[in-house]
């Protein structure tokens, strides 16, 4: 099809959608907080962007499965660019494991085709229901980083359109500025059409675990440094305790298992959270019991076995839609990264004023970040440690700590995750990435976020 | 589902529309039981990107054509290289048609001519071809896309609703002709589905899984089905919609 006959085929998908904007999914971000009615455009092929926003008023946000928590993913009285349809795969060489995709497929969808194949991901979060574009532009990590980076350290390539039909192929030696503002870069560079990522070979789904009970931060800090040549490891943190249980927590650590076994796809989930939970759910006690029925749910100091990758890294997958046990009014979450001078110290003095804030964390996840550099320029992981809470949205409490939080993380020349940050305001945001405005340059005008006009109060300029 | 995937092994399947969204979720499942595929599409781009996964997830042979199938002289060429690139041919399927704008046909019948060209002429054109080749060879599967809206004209898409009822009734009739010959005539009426085309209908969130449809239709090609309403409870629904008498039906807003 003539380029005029594709942009027209766009627009009459468009004139249909703008019509019954009311009509339009609610887009909403992982956290649930903040919501905004946005216009919800559907991706399919890669020339429907710039094609698509001929005929669009306000900025444009290409988006994934929206996992991210907080404002990243959204955009207010925008249009979001939904790119899941977009997930072909362009080529695989079984020799090598380099992968290429659409930007749109899930590292899910990802796994399905290459674990069989004997290939897993390089590097991979909490879930499996991320897009790779939006695994790119938030530089994700997981529970490899001291050993092999964030995910952009293994894109090895990948093309970037502009909102003017500009197209650029960037790689560590093709547009290297657009490479490394892009990776990380919060989706706001250019619209990501395919990626290239390098796939590591796997025998077995199995992962060699071990469970490693400590009690306070010194035991952690020691269970880091004697697991430095173990490919995964994090650990779970009771951040509801104080006195003699103060930090303590589960040092969870595996490497992929060397025996030879099927590599069979995983089961589709069938557990789905049916309903909003109701706004009491989750108060200090319910989550002080489930703190403790985890700590002891190890009985033992130590445990070993053999486990597969499904439950190791995605434990919460299980259940789809877990989010909605936070009800309505959503969850917050708080995620920062403290380099290694100041991380025992601003750890314990985090972990110190979210414990007298008697508001309770029923997730709370600590781990040790590597030295491998990320080739993004605002990519998050920083050397130190990096401790992930979320919350119940209490609003006359929540964002009075979580502003105290943010200063504490500031003192201590540490810095907070975008992707999971709903409440920092634009002076902590311009603080912790003082590489901002070259972000700001090469954003694409066509381009913003809920997010990046509340950290930076840029406004849309169209 | 192990037996599936032994019969595809050497499965030889034409797909004409195989950009269209439920095509393109039925060829996955094909192209990881290692068919053989050849593609028919209008746009070069879009036919390399699907082609490419194709390749991917492990088709065994994948060759493609650029073609705009309103051009009804083209198919009998068209049709032949497509028999030759993949060394004969086992199944036929059918999926390209358009929704078309039915507001506009209402008013200027060269779009509701064009609607029903692409959706009813264009189809008899190519399957008249395959129904003569796999009579010839006593055997084949033709299965092809039709639509719940052929079942009774709805004043909401009646245009596109009477393309896919005619294409459903000659699929009637050339199956009661060649059937008896060894060859299996597969009309597929899906409800709607969440693909490219509807994307921009309202409550299409709603609408059915596209992997689900193309899962039950490669199924029922397997099963040698006459018939597939998917997802299957549209064949209840449709039933009630048919027997629903016109003096009622012609007042509700469908």
């Amino acid at each position: 099809m003539p380029a005029a006959a594709e942009a027209n085929e766009a627009q009459k998908r468009l004139q249909y959608d703008s019509g019954n904007s009311t009509a339009t999914p609610q887009f909403e971000s992982w956290g649930r907080y903040p919501t905004y009615a946005a216009n919800v455009v559907p991706m399919h092929w890669q020339s429907d962007f710039p094609a698509v926003t001929q005929n669009l008023h306000n900025g444009v946000l290409p988006v994934g499965l929206g996992r991210s928590y907080g404002d990243v993913c959204l955009l207010k009285g925008g249009n979001l660019l939904a790119t899941p349809a977009m997930n072909r795969i362009l080529s695989f060489d079984p020799e090598t494991g380099l992968l290429t995709a659409e930007a749109g497929i899930s590292l899910a969808q990802i796994l399905d085709f290459t674990v069989p194949r004997g290939f897993f991901l390089p590097v991979t979060p909490g879930t499996k229901y991320v897009t790779l574009g939006g695994a790119i532009a938030n530089d994700i990590h997981g529970k490899n980083h001291h050993v092999a980076g964030t995910f952009g350290c293994h894109v090895t390539r990948f093309e970037l359109v502009r909102s003017d039909g500009t197209v650029l192929h960037c790689s560590p030696t093709e547009n290297e500025d657009f490479y490394s503002m892009t990776i990380g870069g919060l989706g706001l560079t250019g619209f990501i059409r395919w990626a290239s990522l390098r796939l590591k070979p796997i025998v077995s789904r199995m992962i060699d675990y071990e469970g490693i009970q400590f009690h306070g931060i010194d035991e952690f800090l020691a269970l880091t440094e004697a697991s430095k040549e173990i490919e995964y490891t994090v650990s779970w943190v009771d951040c509801a305790s104080t006195g003699k249980n103060f930090c303590r927590g589960v040092f969870m650590q595996g490497d992929h298992s060397s025996k030879r076994a099927p590599l069979k796809p995983s089961p589709e989930p069938k557990l789905v959270f049916p309903f909003d939970a109701p706004g009491f759910a989750l108060n200090h006690l319910s989550v002080s019991a489930f703190n403790t029925v985890f700590f002891h749910k190890q009985m033992k100091k130590r445990v070993v076995t053999l486990q597969d990758y499904e439950p190791f890294f995605y434990p919460l997958d299980k259940v789809l839609h877990w989010n909605r046990m936070y009800g309505k009014r959503g969850l917050l979450q708080f995620q920062y990264a403290i380099p290694w001078d100041n991380a025992r110290e601003g750890t314990v003095a985090i972990l110190k004023e979210v414990a007298k804030s008697g508001l309770a964390s029923f997730l709370a996840v600590l781990k040790a970040f590597g030295d491998v550099p990320s080739p993004g320029v605002m990519s998050f992981p920083k050397p130190g440690i990096t401790l992930a809470l979320d919350f119940p949205i209490k609003p006359d409490k929540s964002f009075p700590l979580f502003e105290r939080l943010a200063d504490m993380t500031l003192e201590f020349g540490g810095r907070l995750y975008p992707a999971k940050d709903a409440a920092m305001t634009a002076a902590q945001f311009q603080a912790f990435y003082p590489e901002w405005q070259k972000l700001a340059r090469l954003r694409d005008p066509l381009i913003t976020s809920s997010f990046w006009e509340r950290v930076t109060g840029d406004q849309p300029s169209i | 589902m192990a037996t599936t995937g032994n019969t595809a092994v050497q499965r030889k399947i034409l797909v004409l529309g195989a950009t269209s969204g439920i095509a393109e979720a039925t060829c996955r499942i094909w192209a990881t039981q290692g068919a053989s595929l050849f593609l028919v599409a209008r746009n070069a781009d879009k036919l390399a990107a699907v082609s490419a996964d194709l390749r991917a997830r492990g088709a065994a042979f994948v060759d493609t054509a650029v073609a705009d199938l309103d051009d009804t002289d083209s198919h009998p060429a068209l049709l032949a290289h497509a028999v030759n690139s993949l060394g004969g041919l086992d199944v036929a399927y059918l999926a390209h048609g358009i929704l078309g704008d039915q507001t506009r046909a209402e008013q200027e019948f060269n779009t509701a001519a064009h609607i029903l060209h692409t959706n009813f002429m264009a189809p008899v054109s190519l399957v008249t071809w395959l129904a003569n080749y796999f009579v010839q060879r006593r055997a084949g599967v033709i299965a092809v896309l039709s639509s719940v809206a052929g079942d009774r004209g709805r004043k909401s898409n009646y245009v596109y609703g009477s393309s896919k009822a005619g294409l459903s009734a000659f699929l009637d009739g050339l199956r009661n002709r060649i059937d008896r010959e060894g060859v299996t005539v597969l009309t597929i009426k899906p409800g709607p589905t969440k693909t490219a085309m509807t994307s921009a209908m309202k409550g299409s969130e709603k609408f059915a899984d596209v992997n689900a449809v193309a899962k039950a239709i490669v199924t029922a090609i397997d099963k040698r089905v006459d018939t597939l309403y998917v997802p299957f409870q549209w064949q209840p629904i449709m039933f009630v919609i048919r027997h629903i008498p016109e003096r009622v039906f012609k007042k509700l807003n469908l």
